[in-house]
């Protein structure tokens, strides 16, 4: 398939950009840290889930963006050759969300498992990469949809402080408003609209701390239950990532280029 | 073997090209001209699939542009890069797009061997200059030996030796039968190579025909002159 050929060389080329090794540093240097300083591992996850749903998106929507912007012209001569628009666009996609999550892996998995492999360090490792695929979805869909490089960057920085620190605050502001009535089926709708807010609550969940979850996490584990809430939340982060994905493409089939 | 009909296109309210249709047959080298902004780069694109025409179809060897991607495998095309991917090396990119291409037939290798290529392939593509990527450009336009060849400014940033070479080698395929479509806005070239001259101007169609028959009909017969000439004529009047 000409999407794996392309993708090979994609892989190959982001894999051994400054930026993305850097990002592999990063999150080692911040795990090893965490670990090593915190006797209890299962706090050291909770502290590095903080970092991870702050961290991950930035990362993935700002290099997604640039990195599609940047390879303009070369998808340009790419799209000469006979291959369709379709493999092309799913192999960026994938060389950039594969060589991010390859860094996180590295970057998370190596201290963990130095400190004795905990489920939770796995999982949140899991949930990382459910956000990365996530997030680069948003990019390259931002990135599709505006010409210009300088707008495009900023509806992606738009997009990851409105769901990474926005949202929270909306939340908070109808709770406030509404507290007088039932919210809980609403706060879970409202949940499952974010993918940062889907990814805290699942690690969560794992982690069994309610009284650090928030509102929308123990209406979630009240409603499913651990297993089902979890599940629920992750598959949730599927859909976000498969959305923008396929609304990106759909554009990206009719586009001047 | 290559035919527009009715192509327009605009982007937001500007018409980048009006209603044009042009017949081109094989064994032909065609210069398409006009000042900057008249649709050159939107037609080619058009013809590559990379802009979606508003109406009009093209026709490439019996295959209808937009429908399936199969037909480019017929074209070369050489684009303007200023840009690649930061650290794909030179090796890498003819084996990627030999991958992609999946040519069953020979290669035509004697740019690649012309322009020394083999030297330079473990150089990262971001590193070489101007007139090298243009040298890997054409080369790779020409490897898969493709019945149409579509030339961005194919001397631009050329050295004169780089130059005369790959301008025998439009040449030569010319011979061969194929069809070489050139924008340009070196009026020497022009003189060297076409057969059949094009002249856009504001995305209309000017002038179509022997470089001989645009010199007569402007009255002029230097070509610079001459071009000068068409190019100043009012936006409706076509040289006939």
């Amino acid at each position: 398939m000409v999407t794996l050929k392309v993708l090979k060389y994609v892989l190959y080329d982001v894999l051994r950009s400054r930026m993305v090794l850097a990002y592999a540093l990063l999150l080692f240097v911040f795990s090893y840290a965490l670990f090593y300083l915190e006797s209890d591992p299962s706090k050291s996850v909770l502290s590095l889930l903080n970092i991870v749903l702050l961290l991950v998106p930035l990362v993935s929507i700002i290099f997604g963006t640039i990195h599609f912007y940047n390879s303009r012209e070369f998808i340009e001569m790419l799209l000469a050759q006979p291959m369709s628009r379709r493999s092309l666009f799913f192999s960026e996609f994938l060389g950039l969300a594969l060589s991010l999550t390859l860094a996180l892996v590295f970057g998370i998995g190596i201290p963990a498992i130095t400190f004795g492999v905990s489920a939770t360090s796995l999982f949140l490792i899991l949930v990382g990469v459910l956000l990365t695929f996530v997030f680069v979805a948003i990019a390259i869909w931002s990135a599709v949809v505006t010409n210009d490089k300088a707008r495009g960057i900023g509806v992606s920085l738009l997009l990851w402080f409105y769901f990474t620190i926005l949202y929270d605050g909306i939340i908070l502001l109808v709770l406030f408003y509404f507290s007088d009535y039932p919210m809980e089926k609403v706060m879970m709708i409202l949940s499952a609209l974010n993918p940062v807010d889907l990814g805290r609550i699942s690690v969560l969940l794992r982690l069994d701390v309610s009284a650090l979850m928030g509102y929308t996490g123990a209406v979630f584990q009240k409603f499913l239950g651990s297993i089902s809430g979890t599940v629920t939340a992750l598959a949730l982060l599927v859909l976000w990532s498969l959305l923008p994905l396929w609304f990106g493409n759909r554009y990206f089939r009719r586009k001047d280029l | 073997m290559l035919r527009l009909s009715h192509l327009s296109k605009s982007f937001g309210r500007l018409q980048v090209v009006k209603d044009l249709s042009v017949d081109f047959g094989r064994s032909q080298v065609v210069c398409l001209i006009g000042p900057n902004g008249s649709g050159k780069t939107t037609m080619i694109k058009c013809i590559l699939g990379l802009v979606i025409p508003d109406e009009g179809k093209i026709v490439v060897n019996s295959h209808q542009v937009g429908r399936s991607w199969n037909y480019r495998r017929a074209i070369g095309y050489m684009p303007q890069i200023n840009r690649f991917p930061d650290n794909i090396k030179v090796k890498q990119l003819f084996e990627m797009i030999k991958d992609i291409r999946q040519h069953r037939g020979d290669y035509d290798e004697e740019l690649y061997r012309a322009f020394n290529i083999e030297l330079i392939g473990e150089k990262r593509m971001s590193t070489l200059s101007g007139g090298m990527r243009q040298k890997v450009n054409a080369a790779l336009a020409f490897l898969f030996n493709p019945a149409i060849l579509i030339l961005d400014e194919p001397t631009a940033g050329l050295d004169p030796a780089a130059s005369e070479i790959l301008k025998e080698k439009i040449l030569s395929c010319r011979t061969e039968g194929k069809l070489i479509v050139i924008t340009t806005h070196n009026m020497s070239d022009v003189e060297e190579l076409a057969d059949q001259v094009m002249l856009l101007h504001d995305g209309t169609l000017k002038f179509y025909g022997q470089l001989s028959e645009l010199k007569t009909k402007t009255g002029s017969n230097k070509l610079s002159r001459a071009l000068i000439e068409a190019y100043s004529r009012t936006a409706d009047t076509v040289i006939k």
